[in-house]
């Protein structure tokens, strides 16, 4: 029972607060929103304590029927095993976080109703597709979850650049999800089943057959697993399609951290350990993975180094971080990749909701170079966000540690251990992927908290210091300045600290973020006691689990001492020598020009794909509908009957003479015709 | 000695300047109104000279049938003018283009 209430209230929270927000106003939508979650939190946390105990079997409640078509036999059902577990606490935890600062957050907002009731119906499908027995019901969460951030992120939808941003996060899912549902499709064909469990039972003894695909011999496994790896790659904005994520932040800051910590991009992580069983049977599709997940790792942090405004900063980081989740599932440490993804979820939560309140503090302004100093003005906010760089940065020595520490040591000790080519290459970029992520971490923290105020510059904070009243999403032009920081200066504007209610959920996060890895990194991902949290979930492999413990010393001391290269380097240009990353920038403008501009991905794209397509479609439409269709059809006839028009127009002059010489002419000829040829 | 084949070509004299009277006549009604009497008295011609050749007495009843319906005609006509000069200010045939499509 209490499995239904976790995923249904959601559901019913959002009808509820959706369909009724006008007649129950702002207060009841809010509280029966946040309410459902809060209820679905508390429910979830016993259910991840008893897989933990051990008390429990993997369990599925039926619900309805759903399609019952020849071989298709697909039902509503609510699986429950560890994975589900994992995943339930840390959706209905981030959310109901999310949706309780959301109260301070949207404060001034006049669309709460449709606020709440958008992050509800997320949650709620966020939470179906980690339920999902069958990939058919995972597929519905699946869409259900691209549909809501679609609704979010285009959730100021008076603004142009929202609207972008929501429909290109749709595009570029649908690319995703295109594979992912031809991946379906192959499993159906092949396996006669949709239902997870028979699928994976099944999946062994297809290993090594072939197939014919697209006129070539191909092993069935590898297409399957490649086919749904796109989509989760399209979820979880893994490189190629990751453009969407960073745009996404045209949203609200909640609903930043919904999507980045727990509803969303994890989507792709947890299919990729859901169906564990059936990558195992591919060496290349993990291969793959592996790549995709290391380059991804890679890129995001190499990306992250250079953006000024504070979420997408973020924002590349989680890009960053979900490509070490997948270089985990890749290499087959499905353990550590829910490990990474469970801390991930609270510290990357803390960190955008903690960024989140300094825009609320700075008066919307996102900038990070008219920040600074921001250390005593708003102290919480300070202290809960280095919590959550500690965290992400993964500081920590030999046994206790904030939670990225445990999970990220965890990731790149297997990825080593693994010994495999990809593994290795994991290794390395992941490593190197480490120090970015320190310094731009740090980096983060000292421009916003440390140095002097830089304040005075900002258009918002000079809105607000003039009370000139502003729509608060207004977005500032930040490639108007090139690297250097403005000039220094409060402009006599006082920061404030944020309301109880943003501060409560992102003080309960960064205990999270600093006590979760300490505490649960055993039942994760150790060798022995990890095998007895999973039951058969993942495939857990104890081999790999142990090689990771036992990997040489220099390997687990490499995360550390890269963080700690990271934070020295952010620490020199930013607090030492402030002066010394615009001079970086002015002896090397095209790595800053090729980081800063995300290594042209969206330009690229642009010219491959989008020009053409605008150039295809302009095509159909001027040549095919409007030259060919149009003008041969509607609009020839029209304009032929125009044309005749005219002319019989011409013909009725209105003159009497001429109706009369016409009349004489008409009679002269009958009258000749009558002489001469009728007799 | 002055034949049929005089008055016939008075006749048709008189039906040509008739009808050419109407097609390039620019200026006025009037004109196009008389043109018209020249046509009908062209036919009465013919009427009668037919008549006295064929030794009928049918063609001359006919050409006073015609006489008649040609001055109701004029009246009509007449009354017609004076009309459209009240409401238009002009008789010029090229203004008379009401039924201009």
């Amino acid at each position: 029972m209490a499995l239904e209430l976790i995923v249904f209230l959601p559901l019913l929270a959002a009808i509820v607060a959706g369909l009724g927000g006008p007649w129950i106003g702002k207060t009841a939508s809010k509280v029966v929103t946040t309410g459902a979650l809060m209820i679905g939190a508390v429910l979830s946390w016993p259910i991840f304590f008893q897989y933990i105990g051990g008390s429990v079997q993997p369990t599925v409640v039926p619900v309805l029927d759903w399609i019952r078509s020849g071989d298709l036999n697909v039902a509503w059902a609510l699986r429950l095993d560890a994975l589900t577990a994992v995943m339930l606490v840390v959706v209905t935890t981030v959310s109901s976080l999310v949706h309780l600062y959301s109260w301070g957050y949207m404060e001034e907002d006049p669309g709460q109703p449709r606020f709440f009731a958008y992050l509800s119906l997320f949650s709620f499908a966020m939470l179906m597709l980690v339920t999902a027995d069958s990939l058919v019901q995972m597929f519905f969460g699946w869409e259900g979850v691209g549909l809501a951030s679609y609704l979010l992120i285009g959730f100021w939808y008076h603004k142009p650049s929202a609207n972008a941003a929501a429909l290109k996060a749709f595009v570029v899912n649908r690319v995703g999800d295109f594979g992912f549902s031809l991946g379906i499709f192959g499993t159906f064909w092949l396996f006669g089943t949709v239902s997870i469990p028979a699928i994976l039972a099944a999946a062994p003894h297809m290993a090594g057959s072939t197939i014919g695909f697209a006129g070539m011999r191909v092993d069935v496994m590898t297409l399957l697993c490649l086919l749904l790896f796109v989509g989760a790659c399209g979820k979880s904005a893994q490189l190629g399609l990751h453009t969407w994520l960073p745009d996404a932040m045209e949203g609200p800051t909640p609903v930043s951290a919904l999507i980045h910590a727990a509803t969303m991009v994890t989507a792709g992580v947890f299919m990729v350990c859901r169906l564990s069983p059936m990558f195992e049977t591919s060496t290349t599709a993990m291969h793959v993975v592996t790549y995709v997940g290391a380059a991804t790792c890679f890129f995001a942090a190499t990306v992250g180094t250079a953006q000024n405004d504070i979420k997408r900063v973020i924002a590349y980081s989680t890009c960053s971080q979900l490509g070490y989740m997948f270089f985990a599932a890749g290499v087959g440490a499905y353990g550590a990749a829910m490990f990474h993804l469970f801390t991930h979820a609270f510290f990357k939560a803390l960190l955008f909701l903690g960024a989140g309140s300094v825009i609320h503090a700075m008066h919307h302004e996102q900038d990070m170079r008219y920040y600074g100093a921001l250390r005593k003005e708003i102290p919480f906010t300070f202290w809960v966000m280095v919590a959550g760089t500690l965290a992400i940065t993964g500081v920590g020595v030999a046994g206790i540690g904030f939670a990225g520490f445990w999970s990220k040591d965890a990731i790149l000790e297997s990825s080593f251990a693994s010994g495999s080519v990809p593994g290795t290459v994991a290794f390395w970029l992941g490593s190197i992927a480490a120090l970015l992520t320190s310094f731009y971490s740090w980096r983060l923290i000292f421009l916003t908290f440390f140095g002097k105020p830089r304040w005075a510059a900002s258009e918002h904070i000079q809105h607000a210091i003039h009370h000139v009243h502003e729509s608060p999403d207004e977005e500032h032009g930040d490639s108007a300045h090139e690297a250097g920081l403005p000039p220094e200066g409060s402009g006599g504007y006082h920061p404030h600290e944020s309301p109880w209610t943003m501060l409560v959920p992102i003080g309960l996060l960064a205990l999270g973020a600093v006590f979760s890895g300490q505490i649960w990194h055993g039942i994760f991902t150790d060798a022995a006691r990890a095998p007895e949290f999973w039951r058969g979930s993942v495939a857990f492999s104890e081999h790999l689990a142990h090689a990771a413990h036992e990997a040489p010393f220099w390997v687990k001391l490499t995360p550390t001492i890269v963080m700690l290269i990271g934070l020295y380097i952010a620490w020199r240009n930013y607090i030492q020598k402030p002066e010394a990353a615009g001079n970086f920038v002015k002896q090397f403008p095209a790595v800053y020009r090729f980081v800063s501009n995300k290594w042209y991905f969206d330009e690229l794209y642009d010219v491959i794909f989008v020009r053409p397509a605008l150039w295809l479609g302009r095509l159909f439409w001027k040549g095919g509908d409007e030259g060919t269709i149009d003008r041969f059809g509607p609009h020839g006839a029209a304009y032929a009957v125009g044309v005749g028009n005219r002319i019989t127009t011409r013909l009725q002059s209105g003159y009497l003479y001429s109706y009369a010489l016409v009349m004489l002419l008409g009679l002269i000829g009958a009258a000749s015709w009558a002489i001469w040829w009728a007799k | 000695m002055i034949g049929l084949t005089h008055y016939l070509t008075v006749a048709a004299i008189l039906f040509t300047i008739g009808v050419l009277g109407i097609f390039l006549n620019r200026r006025n009604v009037i004109l196009m109104l008389m043109a018209i009497e020249l046509i009908l008295l062209a036919v009465n011609v013919n009427l009668v000279a037919f008549s006295a050749y064929l030794g009928d007495l049918t063609g001359q009843v006919l050409a006073m049938f015609v006489l008649t319906v040609a001055a109701a005609e004029a009246a009509i006509g007449l009354a017609i003018l004076v009309i459209f000069f009240r409401r238009r200010g002009s008789i010029a045939v090229d203004d008379v283009n009401r039924m201009r499509g």
